[in-house]
């Protein structure tokens, strides 16, 4: 268990930050991965006070303030409208509601946790992170960034006319998932994202044009065993490299001939 | 440092340390019904309800429950007690330690959602472990309270 020698209810970002520049101090989210550690946090920085757990949707885009809760998008109707109901998808099985009800969305991402369905999801989307100081960064290169002591402010979803769909592969309901992937298609280009590898995810994109709009079977296996091939995966007590190598192929030609995946 | 929070309709004034969790802050006031269990926010025997919504009492700072309104069972009998008979009517409470977390979250489920389907309480409350009984007792208690409002056959 963590012991904490102070709190603070940040009343500005900056004044987040600045305390967030020593190494002892910590901001937190939801608290629960963070809780799960041990060891002595001076100062704990929350940032409920700074009015970040909202969502706003405007004609082109959505803007999530760090502190939304998982439970508040996954409930999210204009979110679930525009990515055909991967979001509802990608978080239902996160443990359970009350759980749901405290993760936030920065600590998710500020992980880059292996485990992660929110990477996973926001990566096959034209999604960006907003720091602080780093300012608004696409979130595959967030996702690639060594932590640093910077905040995350924002994550921006453009609204673009594409398809997208999610899925994953857990043991049991609300365990961590095996593997999960989500694809999706804009701007004339098929995007795949490989999570739980266990690994954090990747991004891979078709720039070789295995797939047309419409993809057929056979494109659609060609993609996944590329994708398969491209990714690498690892071992652990949920299951070998092997079969979620195998695991991959499977999910990824499932998504992209509609056969699974999200839906209302 | 100094908190302020309804807790359970009354308003309670507490100096507590930096990181106390909301959990030890509501049985210390005698909430006994807020159970620790997992102690890895997986099996929601800890769950109350704060500004309206189930969280994992556990996985909360006291601190940030300043200024908040919790609600543990002591304080929402009334409201449980509409549904917690067909529950034990089934048998699904067996050794009863899952059984106020089941209860809050149940509730939690009947404010958002006052007629679900199968599959969304089972949904809902997959957030409580229940090492006894399997689940089909909650659930069928919960489906007998929802048909009996309806006036069906139970």
């Amino acid at each position: 268990m963590i012991t904490i020698k102070e709190y603070i209810k940040a009343e500005s970002l900056e004044q987040a930050y600045e305390l967030n520049q020593k190494k002892k101090n910590k901001i937190i989210g939801g608290m629960l991965w963070l809780k799960m550690g041990s060891g002595m946090i001076d100062t704990a920085i929350d940032l409920c006070g700074l009015g970040l757990d909202k969502t706003d949707e405007t004609e082109n885009e959505f803007i999530i303030g760090a502190m939304t809760t998982l439970r508040t998008l996954e409930t999210h109707e204009g979110l679930n409208e525009y990515t055909n109901y991967a979001f509802k998808r990608a978080f239902e099985n996160i443990v359970g509601v009350q759980f749901r009800n405290l993760a936030t969305i920065g600590g998710s991402l500020w992980g880059r946790y292996g485990f992660s369905d929110v990477l996973t999801l926001l990566m096959s989307l034209d999604c960006s992170v907003e720091l602080y100081k780093g300012g608004i960064v696409p979130i595959a290169q967030f996702a690639s960034m060594k932590p640093d002591r910077d905040i995350i402010v924002r994550i921006i979803i453009k609204k673009v006319k594409g398809s997208f769909t999610y899925s994953d592969m857990r043991i049991q309901s609300t365990d961590f998932p095996v593997l999960n992937c989500a694809v999706s298609y804009f701007d004339e280009m098929w995007r795949c994202s490989v999570g739980a590898r266990p690994h954090k995810a990747v991004l891979i994109k078709d720039e070789n044009m295995i797939l047309s709009e419409k993809p057929t079977a056979e494109q659609a296996e060609a993609f996944a065993k590329t994708v398969a091939e491209k990714v690498s995966f690892g071992s652990n007590m949920r299951g070998s490299a092997q079969y979620r190598k195998r695991l991959a192929e499977v999910l990824i030609t499932r998504l992209l001939t509609g056969n699974g995946g999200s839906e209302q | 440092m100094n908190i302020r929070l309804k807790l359970n309709g009354k308003v309670i004034s507490e100096d507590i340390e930096p990181d106390l969790l909301l959990i030890d802050l509501v049985r210390k006031h005698g909430c006994k019904s807020v159970k620790r269990g997992c102690e890895t926010a997986n099996c929601g025997l800890c769950t109350v309800i704060m500004n309206g919504k189930p969280v994992l009492s556990c996985s909360v700072l006291a601190a940030r429950a300043d200024g908040q309104e919790v609600f543990t069972l002591e304080g929402l009998q009334n409201e449980a007690s509409e549904f917690i008979d067909f529950i034990a009517q089934q048998g699904a409470d067996q050794c009863g330690f899952c059984n106020p977390g089941f209860v809050m979250n149940t509730i939690a489920l009947l404010r958002e959602n006052p007629d679900p389907t199968d599959d969304e309480i089972r949904a809902f409350l997959s957030g409580n472990l229940c090492r006894c009984s399997g689940y089909e007792g909650q659930l069928r208690g919960i489906r007998n309270y929802l048909d009996s409002r309806k006036g069906g056959d139970i």
